[in-house]
């Protein structure tokens, strides 16, 4: 399977959503620093707190959630902005709960790293290796209520050095779940790379160890992101099982706003432009003839008008009021 | 020899002094070897003592906490960090049923000299799961030492207490204390601090203002909101003592007592969560003992049963703070 075998406007959603998240986050990232110069003040700002952004992992997150559907859900991690976007989750709500916004997807209580959105069975954790136990519940789920959905779990590769994922691997192979185990390695747990964390080369090999199919792919290509996902969804909606997914990423930017980056070598950042999905996805699109500039400009201009909408509708949103801080701990009541 | 110090810097000269002086102390955790710490604590190690006593770990908590445990039965002295409080959850199991308990349940076979510090703390809108303190969790359980510095000569003096500890020690760091430049940092939190090694012994609480009219116990960040409204009810005629906690395990109850008898009132302020946490301990230690003495009922002011909300507006609705402080002193006044 290739290029040439996807529909032209399943290629064009594609590129849409990945210049997409490429412009929601760099403009994100933009407000960010509002306020946080000319000394960086973590708790200054319209965006206060942690900031954890996606550029350079586009790939993973398209190339998996073109296959899915709103009732199948994705576990994020705490860098989930992609996958939300991908996954189609309200990008006006999403951001002004970034921005502490009575608006926002939780009022203002969840914040960046705790997304929720129910209506596309979203949601993304702070804690690293969170996701992969939750999966097999959703995969429990579907399965005891004799539904087609699936789950996503994702995580990074420092993540699958975590207790949660090996146990939740073995649960999935056990119970023969429809569950896609998601990681994205851009190769570095903070400043710990891999090859300092990880006993093997690829995580992917761990999927032996629990008798599932284990692939790893090249992030920098989404088509290849693309077919292997698209293999995981229908053997995991067939009833066959879960599958391990490794795709390799690289961070165009570091693990945090503010991350001075000083571990990371030079080289590290060139292949990261080098690998760069969105511009390769673009430089085969023409190459191919697929599409043209004007077409992708036409595209790009969309998204930067939406993402100012998006944005536009986050600031002028209003700050929930103080109180609402004590309400909500336990459903059924205040 | 004395020099100003940010309370990171502190925490890492007292551990890399006590590495001198003591081969078998050895660090484990994330990102404290090639990035010195997130929040600063081993900065410089990796430099001084190399890559097999300061291990950047991967993100196997229950494995290098429990390896922690391993090698202190062995002998060793290992320091552990796991970035954040609001992570032990995954690591739980090493640390109150087997680091916390293997004295006692060896009946003193087996010592368990290992530090596990972390960071605590929110007021700088990380939300729910970056922002907790937790310590009174882990004070709850018996076995394990509580050290919480609020300034850098007590981060320093404390940590090499807690090394030198034959118990398992949990250091909680508060990051708005740790001076990271970052992160806003009270400049009080921020003292001279000697050159050579010293030990501030575990279990003594400092009175760090005396006062006539009413006790305010707290403890890590809390002590400055406390300074700070104690300076503003002294303009108006109020004199508040404030103790310094410094440990919840063993708790100094004399220090606390002796400051109650003398002003019959007290105020427990806690960053941590409110029910069945610190400030109903340091209340009901002081009722117990004389609670006939006092001229008002105890208060408390901490963090209400909520987890940490996102939006500036709704964390700042629920920290403890300097002007809930005041208020509520004027109350019992």
């Amino acid at each position: 399977m290739g290029v040439e075998e996807i529909p032209k406007e399943t290629l064009l959603e594609m590129y849409k959503k990945m210049h997409k998240i490429r412009t929601y986050e760099e403009t994100l990232a933009k407000w960010y620093y509002e306020g946080k110069t000319p000394l960086f003040d973590i708790s200054a700002g319209p965006i206060p707190g942690e900031l954890h952004l996606s550029p350079g992992q586009e790939s993973a997150a398209v190339g998996m959630c073109i296959h899915l559907k709103d009732e199948d859900a994705v576990i994020g991690t705490h860098r989930a902005h992609h996958f939300a976007i991908a996954k189609g989750v309200d990008l006006k709500r999403m951001t002004a709960e970034i921005f502490g916004k009575a608006t926002g997807l939780s009022g203002g209580k969840g914040g960046h790293m705790h997304l929720f959105d129910a209506s596309k069975n979203f949601s993304c954790s702070g804690i690293v290796g969170a996701s992969f136990p939750q999966a097999v519940g959703v995969g429990i789920a579907a399965k005891l209520k004799g539904e087609n959905y699936v789950a996503v779990a994702v995580g990074g590769d420092g993540a699958a050095n975590q207790g949660t994922f090996h146990e939740a691997l073995n649960l999935a192979a056990l119970w023969k779940l429809p569950v896609i185990f998601l990681i994205e390695d851009n190769g570095w747990a903070i400043s710990v790379p891999k090859d300092k964390s990880t006993a093997v080369a690829k995580n992917s090999e761990r999927a032996k160890a629990y008798g599932i199919p284990g692939v790893s792919v090249d992030g920098a290509d989404v088509i290849a992101v693309y077919e292997v996902a698209k293999e995981a969804v229908e053997r995991a909606r067939r009833g066959e099982g879960p599958s391990l997914i490794e795709v390799r990423v690289y961070r165009l930017r570091g693990h945090f706003e503010g991350d001075p980056q000083a571990y990371r070598p030079k080289e590290d950042f060139e292949l990261a432009k080098e690998k760069d999905p969105l511009l390769n996805f673009e430089k085969l699109l023409l190459e191919k003839g697929i599409t043209t500039e004007e077409e992708l400009n036409r595209i790009k201009e969309e998204n930067e008008k939406e993402v100012q909408e998006i944005i536009d509708f986050a600031v002028k949103s209003p700050y929930p009021e103080p109180e609402e801080a004590l309400k909500g701990v336990f459903a059924g009541g205040e | 020899m004395t020099r100003k110090l940010p309370m990171y810097k502190a925490i890492s000269e007292a551990i890399a002094q006590e590495m001198e002086r003591d081969e078998g102390i050895f660090v484990m955790g994330e990102d404290i070897g090639v990035y010195g710490g997130i929040f600063g604590a081993t900065n410089g190690l990796l430099e001084k003592f190399g890559p097999e006593r300061i291990r950047d770990t991967p993100i196997s908590e229950s494995a290098f906490i429990g390896a922690a445990l391993g090698a202190a039965s062995k002998g060793m002295r290992p320091i552990v960090e796991l970035m954040f409080v609001d992570f032990f959850g995954v690591a739980m199991d090493q640390i109150y049923n087997h680091i916390a308990k293997a004295h006692y349940m060896s009946g003193g076979q087996v010592k368990m000299p290992v530090v596990i510090m972390t960071a605590i703390g929110g007021g700088y809108s990380d939300a729910a799961q970056h922002s907790q303190c937790l310590y009174g969790l882990f004070a709850h359980v018996p076995g394990l030492k509580i050290v919480i510095p609020s300034n850098s000569y007590d981060a320093k003096g404390l940590m090499i207490s807690a090394i030198r500890d034959d118990n398992p020690v949990m250091y909680f760091f508060h990051k708005g204390l740790m001076g990271l430049g970052w992160m806003p940092s009270p400049d009080e939190a921020t003292v001279e601090v000697p050159e050579e090694p010293y030990t501030i012994p575990i279990g003594e609480a400092k009175v760090v203002k005396e006062g006539s009219d009413i006790t305010i116990a707290t403890i890590s960040r809390m002590v400055y909101e406390a300074l700070w409204a104690a300076e503003e009810l002294e303009k108006e005629g109020i004199s508040a003592e404030i103790i310094d906690l410094r440990t919840l395990v063993p708790l100094d109850k004399e220090t606390l007592i002796g400051s109650v008898k003398k002003t019959g009132r007290l105020l427990v302020v806690d960053e941590d969560y409110m029910s069945y946490g610190m400030s109903g301990e340091i209340i009901s230690t002081v009722v117990e003992r004389i609670g006939n003495e006092l001229k008002a009922l105890p208060r408390r002011i901490a963090y209400p049963d909520v987890p940490v909300p996102y939006s500036r507006a709704l964390e700042k609705y629920v920290l403890p703070d300097k002007e809930k402080i005041m208020e509520t002193v004027k109350e019992m006044i």
